[in-house]
């Protein structure tokens, strides 16, 4: 290898040497000597000049940078229920036993190292891995053994078959945004023809609302920003679509994406930004390469850059900055945070970032679909664009559906459509429950298969996944649990501990160890958590969990034991050490169950 | 337009207050206790471990962080906000390692105090016992991480007082832990000193001041004769 200075001076160079691009520099630095070792930690702390301890906040803080070693090769499996009801959880056995590896633990000869991640945005193609930020779907035990045998030969990524990286769109029903006939830079001169503040106005009568789930009016955002005081603006594209069973924005960037950095030059040109970033999770670093070269292209046809579109005064462009594995990079705060080269942990709000955003200045941060569809607005204009959809809820909506379906993929529709459509349209033969808007959504039974996507209705970013009447609801609400117990950013108490609390307490369950008891403390739990907790993710992390315990009340009940209380220390189990000492697992070596 | 007096409600109390502050220090200076753990006076609001969580107009929200405004009308002191901030006392609790028998801290630790004051009578929950270092390589102070609570008033002391960030927050989740600004990663070879206000702003027995131990009997601490809102509110008079 070559030495760390001669590696690290190119990297620490194209940022310009500065430490708000902490992040970026150590995902680069990882990419080339597989880990941040302590060497390497001192010198980029001491070329930067920032405390060691801020780069162990960072490695310790996002999921895909690593302070230890974990191989040439660094196998994640996707940890979503979709994947799990796909058969991840014995491909993974699979490997483990041919790899002779333990989950989570550096093969003896450091070669590769193979773990869980949260959802890694393939529901649609899973059950899918990544492999040092590769995304490999379609995941078959014959495909597993490929990638053993591919890692024992030690293998150049760039040597493994390309249809392994192969990711698809898989798009099944197309609208006014994935149907539509476009020409790039059309919607960018629509803009520039309208103007500043017509354009506002357009949006403004487009009724636009934020995709990302909230459901805020673009227009507000963005006449806030523009009016807020401040020497510099910001545009924001949050690309961190982590939500578990949610992949749609994967899609508009790998397909559709000028039409996302043409939403962002519309947005700067309202607002009078200059600087914009797409922040894209870490999961799909492969998409960074054809981003970059879209920008390239757009900067050469003047699309962005200075004059754009030869409006005197109209300069904007683009940067792209990565995730390194946190779900809670989505809520815009902590985004801006890790942007700024920090840990993703949300800040206090108000104020929001349409006043005080990136560095202090006003920023809009919106997501890649509410991009795309403001380049909608610029062409066809507001009153046209609110004939789609319902009233509260104008346009179309992108959603992307997974698990028990014969055609998973996107589905656009206009606003007010029912659950049960998308049911048949994607082909869900017997669909027990499905699961709206993520882990952190509702989950619905057939009762209210009736439901609308709607902001008045059923919100959602867009996910959907189907669950089929066999599915053991117990399986989904532990996958969930332990997800957010795994995201928490760490920074307030009730997320922090509560969501662990959770997470433990479904396993005790789920093991037919819970009991009444349980039951209410989780009741409990899911006040406490939504009323207390700093950020969506706190307050939303029992949505789900709350759902399935009411209505899939006996799948709950059958596990619970008949007693009001089981203790939780399981004194058997605390005995395991001593059995493994003694080298005996025989009948008699175990406490009775019913002791 | 008449101007509405700068005055909001606080379960049924009129508190006055000047713009600016928010309803925690505006309730403390009228006299009206609210419980809180990572509010320091001298600090700006960090809002995490939401002991303070207020009801403001019918939502939730920490009354650290929220500005006072004219004419709000906030709920506090009611048996339900109480539950929620015993169950994070419990939850604090029951993460890391806290001993109260055998801590130095005890007795002027705000953990244990808010626990007595609202009347936590055990920590409910299963304990996480994690396995948590202890760092004696200091010469004048201990580090014993298993009483820390997350509330960063080292960091924060240390970075915005101190000018030194001794102190960092790292690890997310469950595995949230502070850990030390230096080459090995011991206080000891840190650049923390005895004047530091990051060394003496802890509000448990995380960060200890060494050959002072039981200086003051147990008994005669600071919150061994009256509650910690009584206490803290006696020095806000001050």
């Amino acid at each position: 290898m070559a030495s760390i200075a001669s590696s690290l001076d190119p990297i620490l160079a194209g940022y310009g040497h500065d430490p708000t691009a902490l992040l970026q520099i150590l995902r680069d630095a990882q990419e080339v000597f597989d880990w941040i070792s302590p060497e390497v930690r001192a010198a980029i702390a001491g070329t930067l000049g920032v405390p060691t301890a801020r780069i162990d906040s960072l490695t310790q803080f996002y999921a895909h940078l690593y302070d230890t070693p974990r191989g040439r090769y660094r196998i994640l499996f996707s940890d979503n229920i979709t994947d799990r009801m796909a058969g991840s959880v014995a491909l993974m056995d699979h490997m483990l036993t041919r790899l002779k590896l333990e989950r989570g633990k550096l093969s003896a000869d450091g070669v590769v190292s193979v773990d869980f991640t949260s959802c890694t945005g393939m529901c649609d193609q899973g059950p899918a891995l990544l492999v040092n930020n590769r995304p490999v779907t379609r995941l078959t035990p014959r495909r597993i053994d490929e990638i053993c045998d591919l890692i024992r030969a030690l293998t150049p990524l760039d040597e493994w078959p390309a249809d392994f990286f192969m990711v698809q769109d898989h798009i099944r029903r197309a609208d006014m945004l994935l149907g539509a006939a476009y020409r790039r830079g059309d919607a960018t001169r629509a803009a520039v023809a309208r103007g500043a503040q017509a354009m506002l106005d357009e949006m403004k009568r487009s009724n636009l609302r934020g995709r990302g789930g909230a459901g805020f009016t673009t227009a507000v955002k963005w006449e806030t920003c523009r009016d807020a005081p401040g020497e510099e603006r910001f545009i924001i594209c949050n690309a961190d679509e982590g939500e578990p069973g949610t992949f749609k924005d994967r899609v508009l960037l790998q397909s559709f994406s000028e039409r996302v950095f043409e939403g962002m030059a519309i947005a700067a040109l309202v607002t009078g930004a200059r600087r914009g970033f797409l922040y894209l999770r870490g999961e799909y670093s492969y998409l960074r390469a054809p981003l970059e070269a879209k920008l390239a292209e757009m900067r050469r046809e003047n699309l962005l850059g200075e004059k754009i579109c030869g409006a005197e005064g109209f300069d904007f462009d683009i940067a792209i900055h990565l995730g390194a594995g946190a779900y809670v990079c989505g809520e815009e705060t902590a985004l801006i945070e890790s942007l700024e080269g920090k840990p993703g942990k949300p800040r206090i709000r108000p104020p929001f970032p349409a006043t005080h955003g990136y560095l202090g200045f006003p920023t809009v941060v919106n997501n890649v679909e509410t991009l795309c569809k403001a380049t909608e607005v610029a062409l066809i204009g507001g009153a046209s664009y609110a004939g789609q959809g319902t009233k509260q809820s104008t346009g179309t909506k992108i959603l992307s559906v997974s698990g028990d379906c014969e055609r998973p993929g996107l589905y656009e529709y206009p606003f007010g459509v029912s659950i049960a459509q998308v049911l048949e349209d994607c082909g869900a033969q017997n669909p027990g429950a499905v699961q709206v808007g993520g882990a952190a959504g509702n989950c619905l039974t057939p009762a209210e298969f009736g439901r609308r996507i709607a902001f008045e209705d059923q919100p959602t970013a867009g996910a959907l996944m189907v669950f089929g009447s066999q599915r053991d609801m117990i399986e989904a609400a532990r996958n969930f649990a332990r997800f957010f117990a795994h995201e928490s950013c760490g920074f307030c108490t009730p997320c922090r501990v509560g969501t662990s609390l959770v997470a433990d307490m479904v396993d005790k369950i789920a093991a037919g160890r819970g009991a009444l008891y349980e039951t209410m403390d989780l009741q409990r739990l899911h006040d406490i958590l939504r009323r207390s907790s700093h950020c969506g993710l706190g307050q939303t992390a029992m949505l789900a969990l709350g759902d399935m315990m009411q209505k899939f009340r006996p799948a709950f009940e059958r596990r619970l034991t008949s007693r009001d209380f089981e203790p939780g220390f399981d004194l058997d189990a605390a005995l395991a050490r001593a059995r493994e000492l003694a080298g005996r697992d025989d009948a008699a070596a175990h406490l009775g169950a019913d002791i | 337009m008449t101007e509405l007096a700068n005055v909001f409600n606080l379960d049924g109390a009129r508190i006055p207050f000047e713009p600016g502050q928010t309803i925690l220090t505006a309730a403390l200076a009228a006299g009206v206790y609210i419980p809180h753990l990572c509010a320091h006076p001298d600090f700006p609001p960090h809002g995490s471990c939401k002991l303070c969580t207020v009801t403001v107009n019918g939502r939730d929200g920490p009354a650290c962080t929220i500005n006072a405004l004219p004419g709000q009308d906030v709920r506090s002191d009611s048996p339900e906000l109480n539950e929620i901030r015993r169950v994070l006392l419990q939850m604090l609790f029951v993460e890391g390692n806290h001993f109260c028998p055998g801590c130095e801290k005890s007795g002027a630790c705000k953990l244990q105090a808010l626990a007595y004051d609202l009347e936590m009578l055990s920590p409910h929950f299963v304990q996480f016992f994690p396995n948590r270092k202890v760092d004696a390589s200091h010469p004048d102070f201990l580090l014993d991480f298993n009483r820390c609570i997350m509330c960063e008033l080292c960091v924060r002391a240390s970075r915005d007082v101190d000018g030194k960030n001794v102190f960092a927050l790292a690890g997310r989740s469950r595995d949230s832990h502070i850990i030390v600004n230096s080459p090995s990663g011991r206080l000891g070879d840190s650049t923390l000193s005895i004047d530091d206000k990051a060394a003496h702003v802890c509000p448990v027995g995380a960060i200890l001041r060494k050959e002072v131990g039981f200086v003051t009997p147990i008994g005669e601490r600071l919150y061994d004769h009256e509650p910690i809102s009584q206490v803290d509110l006696a020095e806000e008079a001050k």
